[in-house]
């Protein structure tokens, strides 16, 4: 059976997502006007593009079905993410990924209701962009609760280990991006290479604590029924706008 | 506590009062209700308080105290026994699907920010821009009682109106005068205590507490 | 000897009617007719794009008065920015469809005459150019008229089937009534600049200077955009697109969605940027919402079809919407006075024009060349095409990739601008604006996702997986001149992609002209790499490096996975153990998009049935299972039923007239005189 053949070209794509980490520990990096936050965001939605492509490309009935969902969740997941960036960018005038953190770091204010909701949906954007509980499984196989598992269960060897990777990947992205827009305390504000350290070592710690938080809420929660997900998404849209409203009315 | 701190702290609070308020909105389990509506209650005591601290005025630590006692320890407990006694601690019913109820919402707060920006421009107080928030709180209480069918629902949902009431009394003219407060807390009290007792009356009644069992009382 | 751009455009038109003399003379010899006619109308798209691009890169404005028409009414040409940024979008998409038409329209040797489709085919082009190049209300809608029924007669080509017939009707009933509301707007214009004196007001010149009332004005600005909105299909007058688009030859649909449509944007913009000038604030809202809904509901109902070329169709309607969504924004910050960022919103918009032109022609090429080699528009009967065609998988993929907005592509970087133009919104005044015009960012975001949803579906279903069909047809690849056209489109869809500096500081002259400001959104600055609108603070992106990057990371693992020739296995699928898989049980369309249809069906309208026939052993074990599924477009029965059916109603009153005696009909008449002789006394 000759049906693999298109995926390991499209397979490439997905771990485009190496080009991005270096945005999230350095504000003076020369590459880091290349590409403000929206285009982080296509550059998922690209990585995304491809796998479901592949997983369309077994001819299986549960690859069809894992990009189906996937490409579900994410076209929800995306108005919530763009508010959320938007809420943000209205803070710092401006979607380049460095000006915010830059003026995010050096804000007085500390209590921004915008921010604090910002940062509730983006949570919630990233536990579904990620595929991990309550929105995906990431261990089952089970055949009815299978999402992105359900996409690349005919890979092996090689292949399935560059998704894996990509998908670990995105989550660590997922995770700095956070932490970079968020909490941005550590970052290294020059390019020289103490302070580029230092920020690594401040990213380690904040990636442990992310770390844990995400074990807590994947044994305390179950996953959830595909189509109660309108309403998880839609209360990260609604989390997002909140913060947007916020900004207007209280800030 | 510097004013402007205390400024960012009551907005920071408007906040989570409208969030508790969607949240509310949205959620599905009876329990779940009474918690969000005890949590907006303890957003709401700290508010007054912080208001109160920025404006001097210290009858507003009384009624933050009124509302510590009232919204966050008393009626959520009398729920609590309604909910258990009456056996309804199951999902709520909703009328309109919930992403589309949060649509509205939004709306809604839209809605009060436009209605409030003249409002906003004329006051010169600390908390002028929080009255958008709790004219949105009102609104949205309002429009929990629409969408939801179950009487104790609604009872929440009228809770929250007064709440958001309360919070536009803050932050429009730092508070009531004290004997309007306690007089509003005492009927609030007294109102919670009736809709108990019909709420009982009516479960031995139709058995049910879906207000749409109403519909049967209407003559033909 | 020098030429003026204008005197190249014109030559281009005169080209191609030279080429309708032409065909028919070889009518004898069809694959002469072929060869010719399309070489020559791909010589003219040259012409014409050369002109156009001359016409932008140098900010000139020319015009000819040609001395035909009616007495003292002569015809008015006229180029400037604005029309040579529309002309070099018509010629270029134009050239690619002339040369993959030498390949496609060969099919049809054999099977019937293709005389027919190459004059109206020319006469479809030259009627787009004639289109931008007038300058007066005349010479527009004579020019309007012809492109309407040149693409008439095109959408007919294969007129055995009923349903090519009846498109073609709903084509033309709606392209007359757009064309009415835009005769009266002109109407309106023309009349108000004279006083409804004289004829002298029909030129564009005058209504260019004179003082419109506000009233007139948002009136005519009103029936205006009713009328461009219907030919350019905005929901809800967008009915007709999907019944048109697929019927007609691919190449032509192809020109119809890339850029027939067009020319009604160009008529917005032309109208109430230039002819007008000044509208209220809530036109530009109304622009922005219809664009608003054209893409959320295009999006949508592409989504829900299962045939090719109409989820094509249904993504032109989206990406109008995008379109108009850049333009209504351009509005809006126009009336509130903010030049910097209306420039935005119409580079944006302009930009969107461009792209939307060359990927959806891409895709409707690759259509077409699925259709030609398949002869099957049903996706559900497709899959696994990419073994047999993969030129034609790759350049298609190419499409996807573009119009899913992803980088480092063409669809991508207009997106990015749009978003910008709403990022900046909340500099408006007005507070409930401030407030509403980002969620218009959140549905757009929504539409650029769903639009990616849309084709990982098109795509995988078609040319992924197996074929799904019962007997798989020979098929064979798409043949040089058709591949030839997708590659060119391909590599425009990729150089828009990533030098998008460079061509928005060429297009950068026609906000200036319109509005008064660039946007200095490009070149200047900070180089041709770089595209920073409003500021390098505010935002940057360079396509190039995007595309690097993923150029980088793509030849990286390519080399990690064949480090080792002859190390990766293929084996039978796994498929959790179940063994007796046949390519029926693929994913289709329909169950792609299952999980959308169901969360947003509420704006469908849907009927569904399944019936199992019972084996007797055990009800749950079925013998047959048969499942029906119809989705519709409630516009349909909101809309246009009722409408119908009072036309119905009206006519069948009006019906009584009818009397047949000759004598009924004489005091009709003379009724009529009398009470106009009364009325004009």
């Amino acid at each position: 059976m000759n049906i693999y053949k298109f995926t390991i070209e499209c397979l490439q794509v997905t771990i485009v997502l190496e080009t991005a980490p270096a945005f999230t520990l350095s504000l003076e990096l020369p590459i880091a006007s290349t590409a403000d936050v929206i285009v982080l965001v296509a550059l998922f939605a690209i990585a995304r593009f491809f796998t479901a492509l592949a997983g369309m490309d077994i001819g299986t009935a549960f690859g069809g079905m894992g990009s189906s969902r996937e490409m579900t969740i994410a076209s929800l997941a995306e108005p919530a993410m763009l508010m959320a960036i938007f809420t943000v960018s209205l803070a710092s005038k401006s979607t380049s990924l460095s000006q915010m953190v830059h003026v995010i770091y050096s804000g007085h204010s500390i209590l921004r209701p915008s921010l604090a909701f910002a940062l509730f949906a983006f949570i919630l954007i990233a536990l579904a962009e990620t595929g991990r509980i309550p929105v995906d499984n990431p261990a089952t196989h089970l055949e009815l609760t299978m999402i992105h598992e359900a996409m690349i269960l005919e890979y092996s060897g090689r292949h399935l280990a560059l998704i894996e990777w990509a998908n670990m990947m995105k989550l660590f992205l997922f995770v700095m991006l956070g932490a970079a827009a968020f909490a941005p305390w550590g970052i290294a504000e020059t390019g020289d290479p103490g302070a580029i350290s230092m920020a690594f070592l401040f990213m380690m710690m904040k990636l442990s604590i992310v770390g844990a938080v995400l074990v807590l809420i994947e044994t305390g929660l179950a996953k959830m029924r595909i189509f109660r997900l309108t309403e998880f998404l839609g209360s990260a849209f609604l989390l997002a706008t909140l913060g947007m409203l916020s900004f207007f009315i209280l800030e | 506590m510097d004013i402007n701190i205390a400024a960012q702290l009551n907005s920071f609070l408007a906040a989570f009062v409208l969030l508790t308020a969607f949240g509310m909105l949205v959620q599905r389990r009876m329990y779940g209700l009474v918690h969000l509506f005890a949590w907006q209650g303890l957003f709401l005591s700290v508010n007054t308080a912080v208001v109160g601290f920025v404006a001097g005025k210290h009858h507003l630590y009384i009624s933050s105290l009124l509302t510590l006692t009232l919204k966050v320890i008393l009626l959520p407990y009398i729920l609590h026994v309604l909910i258990r006694r009456l056996k309804v601690h199951k999902e709520v019913e909703v009328v309109v699907n919930i992403p589309m109820t949060m649509l509205i919402g939004i709306a809604l707060v839209i809605f009060s920010y436009y209605l409030m920006s003249p409002v906003t421009q004329l006051s010169t107080l600390v908390t002028r821009s929080t009255l958008a928030v709790a004219l949105a709180t009102v609104m949205i209480g309002l429009l929990m009682m629409i969408t939801r069918k179950h009487a104790v629902t609604q009872i929440i949902g009228f809770l929250a109106m007064e709440n958001g009431l309360f919070f536009a009394a803050t932050s429009a003219t730092y508070g009531m005068p004290l004997v309007v407060e306690l007089g509003v807390a005492i009927d609030v009290l007294i109102a919670a205590f009736i809709f108990g007792i019909f709420f009982f009356h009516i479960h031995t009644t139709f058995d049910s507490l879906d207000v749409d069992q109403m519909e049967r009382l209407k003559e033909d | 000897m020098t030429f003026t751009p204008i005197e190249i455009i014109s030559s281009a038109v005169l080209l191609l009617f030279l080429t309708i003399l032409i065909a028919p003379l070889l009518r004898g010899r069809q694959r002469l007719l072929i060869n010719a006619s399309f070489t020559m109308a791909s010589a003219a798209s040259l012409l014409g794009l050369i002109g156009g691009v001359w016409v932008v890169a140098g900010g000139l404005t020319s015009r000819i008065i040609l001395p035909v028409g009616l007495p003292d009414l002569p015809f008015h040409l006229r180029v400037d920015p604005l029309a040579g940024f529309f002309i070099t979008v018509i010629s270029l998409l134009s050239f690619f469809v002339s040369l993959y038409s030498i390949g496609y329209v060969k099919g049809y040797i054999g099977r019937r005459p293709v005389t027919s489709l190459a004059v109206f085919y020319c006469l479809f082009l030259s009627g787009m150019l004639m289109v931008v190049l007038a300058d007066d209300a005349l010479f527009f809608l004579i020019s309007w008229e012809v492109m309407a029924a040149a693409s008439y007669f095109l959408v007919m080509f294969e007129d055995e089937r009923i349903e090519n017939r009846r498109a073609a009707l709903l084509y033309l009933v709606v392209a007359h009534v757009g064309a009415i509301a835009i005769l009266l707007s002109f109407g309106i214009m023309a009349g108000l600049t004279t006083g409804f004196e004289s004829f002298s007001g029909y030129t564009f010149d005058a209504m260019r200077q004179a003082e419109v009332p506000l009233k007139w004005s948002t009136a005519a600005f009103l029936l205006a955009l009713f009328g461009f909105a219907a030919k350019a299909g905005v929901v809800p007058l967008h009915v007709w697109l999907p019944e048109a688009h697929p019927v007609a030859p691919s190449n032509v649909s192809a020109l119809m969605s890339g850029v027939m449509l067009k020319t009604a944007i160009y008529g917005i913009v032309r109208v109430s940027f230039d002819l007008l000038g000044t509208f209220p604030w809530w036109c530009g809202a109304i622009v922005l919402i219809l664009g608003l809904i054209s893409a959320v509901m295009g999006v949508l109902y592409a989504l829900m079809q299962h045939d090719l070329k109409r989820l094509l169709a249904y993504h032109s309607v989206e990406n109008i919407g995008i379109i108009l969504i850049g333009i209504g924004l351009s509005m809006v910050f126009v009336s509130f006075n903010m030049p910097l960022l209306a420039a935005l919103g119409l580079i944006a918009g302009l930009y969107h024009t461009m792209n939307h032109a060359v990927f959806k022609g891409l895709l409707f090429m690759g259509a077409g060349a699925v259709l030609h080699a398949t002869n099957e528009r049903n996706m559900e009967e497709m899959g696994g095409l990419i073994h047999r065609m993969p030129w034609t998988a790759a350049l298609f993929l190419i499409g996807c990739v573009s119009i899913s907005a992803l980088p480092p592509f063409n669809g991508f970087v207009s997106e990015w601008l749009t978003f910008q133009a709403f990022l900046l919104s909340p500099a408006l005044p007005s507070p409930l604006l401030k407030l509403l015009i980002p969620m218009g960012a959140a549905l757009l975001a929504l539409t650029g996702a769903l639009a990616a949803a849309c084709f990982v579906k098109a795509f995988g279903v078609t040319f992924l997986g197996q074929w799904r069909g019962h007997n798989m047809p020979r098929v064979h690849e798409a043949d040089w001149f058709m591949r030839f056209g997708m590659i060119l489109g391909a590599l425009s869809c990729l150089l828009l992609g990533i030098l998008p500096a460079l061509f928005i500081d060429w297009m950068d002259i026609i906000p200036q002209q319109l509005i008064g400001t660039k946007t200095g959104a490009s070149s200047g600055a900070y180089g041709w790499l770089w595209l920073t609108p409003v500021a390098r603070e505010r935002a940057s992106y360079s396509g190039m490096i995007v595309f690097g990057g993923i150029l980088l990371v793509v030849v990286a693992a390519y080399i990690i996975l064949h480090v080792k020739p002859g190390t990766i296995r293929r084996v039978p699928v796994w498929d959790c153990g179940f063994g007796k898989l046949n390519p029926r049980m693929q994913y289709n369309a329909t169950s792609f998009s299952m999980p959308i249809r169901r969360i947003f069906g509420f704006l469908f309208n849907i009927r569904e049935r399944v019936q199992l026939t019972p084996r007797a052993i055990h009800k749950a074990f079925p013998k047959r299972l048969y499942y029906y599924l119809r989705v519709r477009d409630r516009f349909w029965s909101w809309l246009y039923k009722p409408i119908v059916e009072f036309s119905l109603f009206l006519s069948r009153y009006a019906g009584r007239l009818q009397q047949g005696r000759i004598q009924a009909y004489l005091i009709y008449s003379f009724i009529t005189i009398i009470v106009l002789l009364v009325f004009s006394r």
